[in-house]
């Protein structure tokens, strides 16, 4: 099969891979349609992610066709249309019974602090993803779900992870009626984030980004308030002004990893690889936000320590919420939202690349080219 | 407004909010939302069959955390640890726990040790490595390069082209290194 393969950081190719075989009995091998390239997958193609082992193949949203199934697999079968949330999870560990299907205890020797996901370096279970024609579904009959016939491809694959993670994001901040909600960053979950704030009573919706293209989609999509951060001498003092100097009453961060706005968090995370991950919209979530109010992370960072202004967090008596998000746990209710068409997650799809020019795709998100929102992967004759 | 007990006044109301966005406030009610309450026991929600699954088979030995009792009953099997990577890979699972730096400093330095290796032995190969189709290079000149930076106020333009030095620096020092060997020992041979 043809399959995506990193070569380092910042390369990756495409090579002739065996076909994944199912090596347990409740294992599914899926003959992938459409996959994306998530915000996330470019802190393992930067090289940020610890054991991110060159011959990976990356990919954490995508749907297929069921090819084979194992022997203990019941509730699928080849043929079935299905979407693939980027938890790999067991559904009996004491994390999954309550839940929290992303904090797996069973799926990730590699780790006890993240739990199973595909494609996202060996520190989170060394499965490999879906830009590929093929990969291995491990607990066919607790993840994948049939994607529903009125559902759209790519409004399925953008469940898998960007939109269930935004819509997660909104949650978190326990948005009340009339709330002001600050989103950092306005990338696909600070978008998704943005426009769930709205179905959850926001009052206000503000969204920060330095990405003018994106601060527009921003306005478009989530009839969000915007400001470019470059615009302003200190972000966090103009949005001070703009909510009477008290603060946001929620706070979002929907960047991660790869912050940009502070040359020296930037450099010694996303290049020196001597954090985490770049806290910067972490912080100014912290300075922006007010006392006693709520910050929700979306954002992914890596499991090294990172600069984060804890005690402002502290003094200012905030509540962080934060995980990776239990994607299966928020389908139900986004069925229903697609349907009655409050969310459209494919609006956002700017880019649709063939499987074989994916280092273009990579390249393209990565650098900011074109302005990339979302580039979905296309395999299988797509 | 002074600093008073009075939450400052919104542009629009609930009403005009409701009436202008699709599908504002159907999810008001928190107590009423997906991930409401943090936790919620129910196995009979997830479609698993088992108490505890089956285990997979281990076809080689598995590097896991030492936090962890056992080896999870299912793991990946992408990338098994091979060379010297392989080597600082399984000494970092084995000494050192997640909460230790030095567990994920010898991580990130086995990834590099990887690349290193994973570059020189695709030589051996009839494709070797292609730092400009791998990087995608290319579609700087075909998916617009300079429009999508000139006049526009990106502050990652600062800090891009240590890009390519994190992907060419490597090599230019390692060919520093060489030249610089077969340089001393060509001396080293005359004298």
């Amino acid at each position: 099969m043809r399959a995506m393969v990193y070569r380092g950081p910042y390369k990756v190719r495409v090579e002739e891979k065996d076909i994944p075989p199912v090596e347990h009995p409740n294992d599914a091998i899926v003959r992938v349609g459409m996959a994306a390239i998530c915000g996330s997958d470019l802190h393992i193609y930067h090289g940020m992610m610890p054991d991110t082992r060159v011959g990976m193949t990356f990919g954490h949203e995508f749907i297929g066709v069921v090819e084979d199934v194992g022997s203990s697999v019941q509730h699928l079968k080849p043929g079935d249309r299905v979407m693939v949330p980027f938890n790999i999870f067991c559904g009996t560990c004491f994390f999954c019974a309550r839940g929290l299907y992303s904090n797996c205890h069973n799926v990730n020797p590699n780790a006890t602090a993240v739990g199973g996901i595909y494609g996202y370096s060996h520190t989170c279970g060394g499965y490999d993803g879906g830009q590929a024609e093929f990969v291995r579904v491990p607990f066919a009959d607790v993840g994948p779900t049939i994607i529903p016939d009125w559902m759209d491809d790519e409004d399925a694959v953008l469940l898998t992870d960007a939109c269930a993670t935004g819509y997660f994001g909104a949650q978190l901040g326990d948005i009340v009626e009339g709330d002001v909600v600050v989103v950092f960053g306005a990338g696909p979950v600070g978008l998704f984030a943005a426009k769930s704030a709205w179905l959850m009573g926001a009052g206000r919706v503000i969204v920060i980004d330095h990405l003018e293209y994106r601060l527009e989609k921003a306005r478009s999509f989530a009839h969000a308030e915007t400001y470019n951060f470059t615009e302003y001498d200190d972000i966090v003092v103009h949005m001070k002004k703009i909510t009477d100097h008290l603060g946001a009453d929620v706070a979002i961060d929907a960047v991660g990893a790869e912050a940009d706005g502070n040359l020296l968090q930037h450099v010694t995370s996303a290049k020196l690889k001597l954090q985490g991950g770049s806290p910067i919209a972490l912080n100014w979530a912290i300075d922006s936000v007010r006392k006693g109010g709520t910050i929700s992370v979306m954002g992914a960072y890596g499991p090294m320590f990172s600069a984060v202004k804890f005690g402002d967090a502290m003094n200012k008596g905030l509540t962080l919420h934060m995980n990776q998000c239990p994607v299966k746990r928020q389908w139900p209710r986004l069925f229903e939202h697609v349907r009655n068409g409050y969310l459209k997650p494919s609006d956002i799809v700017t880019h649709r690349i063939p499987l074989e020019h994916i280092a273009e795709g990579y390249h393209i998100f990565s650098a900011k080219l074109d302005n990339c929102i979302k580039p979905l992967i296309l395999t299988n004759g797509h | 407004m002074a600093y008073t007990a009075d939450k400052p006044p919104l542009a629009a109301s609930s009403e005009e909010l409701r009436n202008r966005i699709p599908g504002w406030g159907v999810d008001l009610d928190r107590k009423d939302r997906p991930a409401f309450p943090k936790l919620q026991f129910d196995l009979s929600a997830t479609g698993a069959h088992w108490d505890f699954p089956e285990r997979q088979e281990e076809k080689r030995p598995r590097e896991r955390s030492v936090e962890h009792k056992f080896l999870t009953p299912v793991f990946g099997t992408s990338c098994p640890p091979r060379g010297l990577s392989g080597v600082i890979r399984r000494y970092a699972y084995k000494r050192y726990s997640e909460a230790r730096a030095a567990h994920w400093l010898l991580l990130l330095g086995a990834d590099r040790v990887d690349a290193m290796e994973s570059h020189l032995r695709s030589f051996a190969t009839l494709r070797p490595d292609n730092p400009i189709t791998q990087t995608g290079v290319l579609s700087e000149f075909t998916r617009h390069g300079i429009s999508s930076r000139v006049g526009r106020k990106r502050t990652d333009l600062v800090h891009q082209p240590l890009d390519p030095v994190i992907v060419a620096g490597p090599w230019l020092l390692a060919g520093a290194l060489a030249y610089g060997g077969v340089k001393k020992l060509t001396r080293l041979m005359r004298s």
